[in-house]
């Protein structure tokens, strides 16, 4: 698969969920490309399959059949080294919870995901760009997540997840714990991470939310409809 | 080096509970430093008390428990005692070596107004400078009335040369103060007053043969020879002696320190066992509570050794701190132990001058010690950073 093919390919792709009370199918042979610079947003109920779908972009899970291709790897044949340095180098995560790491202040959270890649970390100027990127404001930077509102949070972790600067941005109801305002500015801020030709996958059931997508699909019972 | 700034905050995060698991290992390393030491010690004492080398032989009347043991052992003291035809027999089989028969009775001693009983040993005159040396006065000479007394016992009623003891119904003069000669395999005249043969006989009219004849070989090497030839000699038809050498009593005690020793190591051993479950339970809940975390941290890249790094770097931490606190303790407090035990065993005597924790083997049960409790802070926390290490990311993150 050369450049100009999707950056991710599902073919037919299953995850099946085994539970004591029996198998739970949720995702049933998915097919899907994702094209370099889409901006996509991923709709439907809770229990749809979206957010396996999500995860599955994200190399933290792997199909139970079917083929994955992220940027031209078939995640499946990949170890468990080799998906973690994808998600890594290649993917950033923006989750609901907005999962900041507790232990670190802002800067420190920022400059972790880099740390795990260059071995050496700090106030480095690329640090200081995202957190700009993200308008974060500097007196701020050695605060840690107690500190900040949910917002400054997302803000974090947005930037957090630029740091390593990926060709993907996964976000998981990035505005799903945010109030109107503040999710618009979030929302905003990820439209302009697409505009600068960056892949944004989004997870959402909110219209309005999903609106600033420029393609959407609906999952519903772990198909698409 | 990021992972080892997790692990610091982390513990920091939660002092009380990391003092708490450092202070299991701190008692853990002191009770296994400190016991090594205290052993090690008690070991030295034992090494400087007795006096022997690789020379002597003892023969005891054959008795039915066995054979093998001090001179004093209760079990030599029986009614048993080895003929006059046997000595010259076993004077025949160790030609060209010292053979020394050995007398020894309960005696009456009355100093002024003080009376009590001590051990009385009869030797014959020619054999006493083999067997003894003089702290101050003279020896006696061939038929002499006179004693030497052991120096405790000088000490104890403040006795010395020339001095005038009651002995028996006979006034008797200390001729001499007998060296301090401590645990000896043949004879142990520490406490015990000496006087020739001729005078033990009309101490001890019913007396009869000897208690027990030590051999003084020339060479340490003929040893072996000489107690085949006495063997061979004496005990053809049936034992009627028994046998040991010095080489073998000293082996002895050193087995009997050496288990002693290991026995005190193993309690250290148990403190440092339960201390290694305290961190154990410390590093599970770690990594129960940061679940989520973990999840996080491996969906943005960290890979399964960093995690498990983190966390073994926490059992390290804790280690290394317990490991160093309890070195220190263990220092001061392996000194104030052995201390106590060595004046405890050697009240009255000399011999403790020589035992300190400075040395070297007590050195090396710290630092062994020190070495085992980090060891074992890591092993315990090897499981649950492996744990930790194998969550998937999508269930961590799920808390």
């Amino acid at each position: 698969m050369n450049e100009e093919g999707p950056i991710i390919r599902f073919t037919g792709v299953t995850k099946v969920y085994p539970l004591p009370a029996g198998d739970v199918v949720a995702l049933d042979h998915v097919s899907l490309d994702v094209m370099p610079g889409e901006f996509l947003a991923i709709m439907g109920p809770s229990g749809s399959g979206k957010s396996t779908l999500l995860n599955l972009m994200g190399c933290l899970d792997t199909p139970t059949s079917g083929t994955l291709f992220i940027k031209g790897k078939d995640v499946g044949t990949l170890s468990d080294d080799e998906l973690t340095r994808l998600r890594r180098d290649h993917i950033g995560f923006i989750f609901q919870q907005f999962n900041l790491i507790p232990l670190l202040n802002v800067i420190e959270n920022v400059e972790f995901p880099r740390i795990l890649k260059e071995r050496e970390g700090g106030c480095t100027e690329r640090c200081l760009e995202v957190l700009a990127a993200v308008g974060l404001e500097e007196e701020l930077f050695s605060h840690t997540p107690a500190e900040l509102s949910g917002g400054q949070q997302q803000r974090v972790a947005i930037a957090r997840a630029l740091i390593n600067d990926p060709e993907i941005l996964l976000a998981d109801e990035p505005t799903g714990n945010l109030d109107t305002k503040t999710g618009t500015g979030i929302m905003e801020l990820l439209d302009e991470m697409n505009r600068r030709g960056r892949t944004v996958i989004m997870v959402t059931h909110d219209q309005n939310v999903a609106a600033y997508a420029r393609r959407r699909i609906t999952i519903v019972d772990g198909r698409i409809a | 080096m990021i992972f080892l700034t997790f692990a610091v905050r982390n513990l920091r995060r939660h002092k009380v509970r990391s003092i708490l698991a450092t202070l299991g290992i701190v008692i853990g390393v002191f009770a296994i430093a400190s016991l090594g030491v205290m052993g090690n010690s008690i070991n030295l004492l034992a090494t400087a008390l007795i006096s022997d080398v690789g020379d002597t032989i003892v023969i005891t009347p054959h008795t039915a428990i066995g054979g093998a043991g001090f001179a004093g052992d209760p079990r030599t003291v029986v009614e048993a005692t080895i003929p006059d035809a046997d000595v010259e027999r076993i004077e025949k089989a160790a030609a060209g070596h010292r053979v020394i028969p050995v007398l020894q009775g309960a005696g009456e001693i009355t100093v002024g107004n003080e009376g009590g009983y001590a051990q009385v040993i009869g030797l014959a005159t020619e054999d006493i400078p083999y067997l003894l040396d003089l702290e101050e006065g003279n020896n006696l000479r061939t038929g002499s009335r006179g004693a030497l007394i052991g120096t405790y016992l000088a000490r104890e009623y403040d006795l010395r040369a020339g001095s005038r003891i009651r002995l028996g119904d006979e006034q008797t003069i200390i001729s001499g103060v007998i060296a301090e000669r401590g645990f000896a395999f043949d004879i142990n005249p520490d406490y015990a007053i000496v006087i020739v043969e001729e005078r033990f006989r009309d101490l001890f009219p019913e007396a009869e043969g000897y208690d027990y004849v030590v051999i003084r070989v020339t060479d340490p090497a003929e040893i072996d020879g000489v107690k085949e030839e006495v063997d061979g000699l004496l005990n053809r038809r049936d034992d009627v002696v028994d046998i040991t050498d010095s080489r073998e009593a000293l082996r002895q005690v050193n087995e009997i320190y050496a288990a002693m020793t290991r026995f005190l190591l193993a309690i250290g051993g148990v403190s440092l066992v339960i201390a290694t479950v305290s961190i154990l339970n410390v590093m599970i809940i770690s990594v129960t509570e940061r679940t989520r975390e973990i999840g996080v941290m491996r969906s943005i890249g960290a890979l399964r050794r960093e995690i498990l790094l983190m966390f073994l770097y926490e059992a390290l931490i804790l280690g290394i701190a317990g490991s160093l606190i309890g070195g220190v303790f263990s220092f001061v407090g392996g000194y104030f132990i052995s201390i106590a035990a060595v004046q405890v065993l050697t009240a009255g005597t000399t011999f403790a001058e020589g035992v300190t924790v400075f040395d070297p083997l007590s050195v090396a049960y710290i630092l062994f010690a020190m070495v085992f409790g980090t060891v074992t802070s890591v092993a315990s926390g090897l499981y649950p950073a492996w744990q930790a290490s194998r969550m998937k990311p999508i269930e961590a993150i799920r808390g």
